[in-house]
């Protein structure tokens, strides 16, 4: 079966569109709404035989890459804002494609403020597989 | 009588084994290894033929495996001649052997990290793949770990003097990582320290186990069903395990009654005054900021610092935490934290709720974030109604 890896990000949620209030303005019980959803979806993944992974990172963190020789690495950061930022991601082991979106499409619901749906965008892309044994 | 399959019979029974072998010669990367695969044995035939004395039998059976392990490699350097001895007559155990598993596990050379899952594997007898899923790492990853910290401190003798302080430390390291997996590590830490403390007697090691057992004692109250974390002052004292908030509180008064003060008797008293209160409004706080000015006083710790200013803040109130919170370092993790419960108290909402925000920013766990997130959430719609 193949891999995906579904990636969610800080701000995933498209600025003017459907619900992007920032979850601090919600209420605590939306707050509560919300994780039991994320709580519920892992389970659900796992229970059905999907899950394969699933981290969460922290907004911290800085670009690095080697400096001239002997200098030791360059580092940029921290990062001025976290729009775009990876916040964490789920690795899905599943029939295909479409099941992949399906379960992206699910996660994208999760609840908000006035317990409204956030729609928030998520990115889905394949692993690269080993290759088959029948496939030279 | 217990059953001796059950392995909370065989592993504490790892160390004193290994200590056996080390004492007979063998060196300790290959007695413990030896040692485990006696444990792979004892799994297999002991629930059909239990042993009368299961720890000779470990001895026997691990000592057999040693001296095969020998002859194999000694035939593959063409020394046949090599091996041939059987034990001679001398004690089977020793506490001191047993002391010295800890030591070796616990070598200053190796990294916090080595040494935990070296202890956990020769000195708790779990195997390699607890221990990867204890902390949540690849098998082969934590089989390579503990490999390299067998083969660091195999050169070293075990007549070197160790030094207890070091094993407390990884054994509070163990404590910390609480559960994740199908291993208890804080259980676990605590079964070992009270191993510890059977072998050396030291009034730190005392501190150490009340410290552990206090907080062990919360953890039923401490973490709701879905994972996110109740803060001290909101805790249902009455889920809180009272037998061993009593066995803690009395380990400590009779090392504390011994006068040789250290971090973790001063940590563990802090826990005990936490643990006598019935609600969180009965706190002694200002015995808790008495017992945080002399732990500051003992270790100049940057984090105590910033534990004490929350006491203050509890004690003399949010202005006078507040000042207090002024000369700690604002780079530590929780800084934020705690400088938005402080305002938070003091009333001034808008910068409480601002602060918390950008705690959240910077917790270190999910657990934490959320928690954060949620007082945000809390103060905003407080301030949004007004």
């Amino acid at each position: 079966m193949p891999k995906y890896l579904i990636l969610k990000h800080y701000r995933g949620v498209p600025a003017g569109t459907v619900n992007d209030v920032p979850m601090d303005q919600w209420t605590p019980e939306e707050v509560d709404a919300h994780m039991q959803f994320m709580d519920e979806f892992g389970k659900r993944l796992e229970a059905d035989g999907e899950y394969v992974d699933a981290q969460a990172l922290s907004p911290e963190g800085a670009f690095v890459r080697a400096n001239d020789e002997g200098t030791g690495p360059v580092t940029d950061g921290p990062f001025a804002e976290t729009k775009d930022l990876i916040a964490g991601w789920y690795v899905v082991d599943v029939d295909g494609w479409d099941r992949a979106v399906e379960l992206a499409g699910e996660l994208s619901l999760a609840p908000g403020a006035g317990g409204r749906p956030i729609h928030e965008w998520l990115e889905v892309r394949p692993f690269y597989g080993a290759p088959t044994a029948t496939g030279d | 009588m217990p059953d001796p399959f059950d392995e909370a019979v065989l592993r504490p029974l790892v160390p004193a084994v290994i200590g056996v072998l080390v004492r007979r010669g063998a060196d300790f990367a290959t007695a413990e290894d030896a040692v485990q695969d006696a444990l792979v044995e004892a799994v297999r035939s002991w629930p059909a033929d239990p042993p009368r004395d299961p720890k000779g039998w470990l001895v026997t059976v691990a000592w057999r495996r040693h001296l095969d392990g020998v002859r194999s490699r000694a035939a593959r350097q063409r020394r046949e001649e090599a091996v041939d001895a059987e034990p001679g007559p001398g004690p089977t155990e020793s506490a001191d052997d047993t002391l010295r598993v800890f030591f070796l596990c616990a070598h200053p050379a190796l990294t916090p990290a080595s040494a935990v899952a070296l202890t956990l594997r020769a000195v708790g007898g779990l195997t390699t793949r607890q221990v990867a899923e204890a902390y949540l790492v690849p098998e082969a990853t934590m089989a390579q770990r503990i490999s390299r910290a067998k083969r660091t401190v195999s050169g070293g003798s075990f007549d070197e003097p160790g030094d207890l302080a070091t094993v407390r430390r990884v054994l509070y390291l163990v404590f910390n990582e609480g559960y994740s997996g199908d291993v208890d590590l804080a259980a676990e830490a605590i079964r070992l320290t009270r191993e510890l403390r059977s072998l050396a007697a030291d009034p730190e090691t005392d501190g150490l186990l009340a410290l552990m057992l206090l907080h062990h004692a919360r953890r039923p109250a401490r973490l709701r069903t879905d994972g996110t974390l109740v803060p001290l002052a909101e805790q249902d004292r009455t889920g809180w395990d009272l037998a061993l908030v009593a066995e803690g509180v009395e380990i400590l008064q009779a090392a504390l009654a011994r006068n040789q003060r250290g971090e973790y008797q001063l940590q563990a008293a802090i826990a005990a005054l936490h643990a006598d209160a019935r609600s969180a409004d009965e706190t002694d706080w200002v015995q808790v900021v008495q017992w945080y000015d002399e732990l500051l006083a003992l270790t100049g710790s940057p984090v105590v610092r910033l534990n004490r200013a929350v006491a203050v803040g509890e004690a003399d109130g949010a202005r006078a935490g507040l000042a207090a919170l002024a000369e700690v370092d604002p780079g530590l993790p929780r800084h934020r934290a705690v400088a938005a419960y402080l305002h938070d108290k003091d009333g001034d909402l808008p910068t409480a709720a601002r602060l918390y925000a950008e705690a959240a920013a910077l917790a270190t766990s999910t657990a934490e974030r959320t928690h954060l997130t949620r007082q945000a959430a809390r103060l905003n719609s407080s301030l949004s109604i007004e």
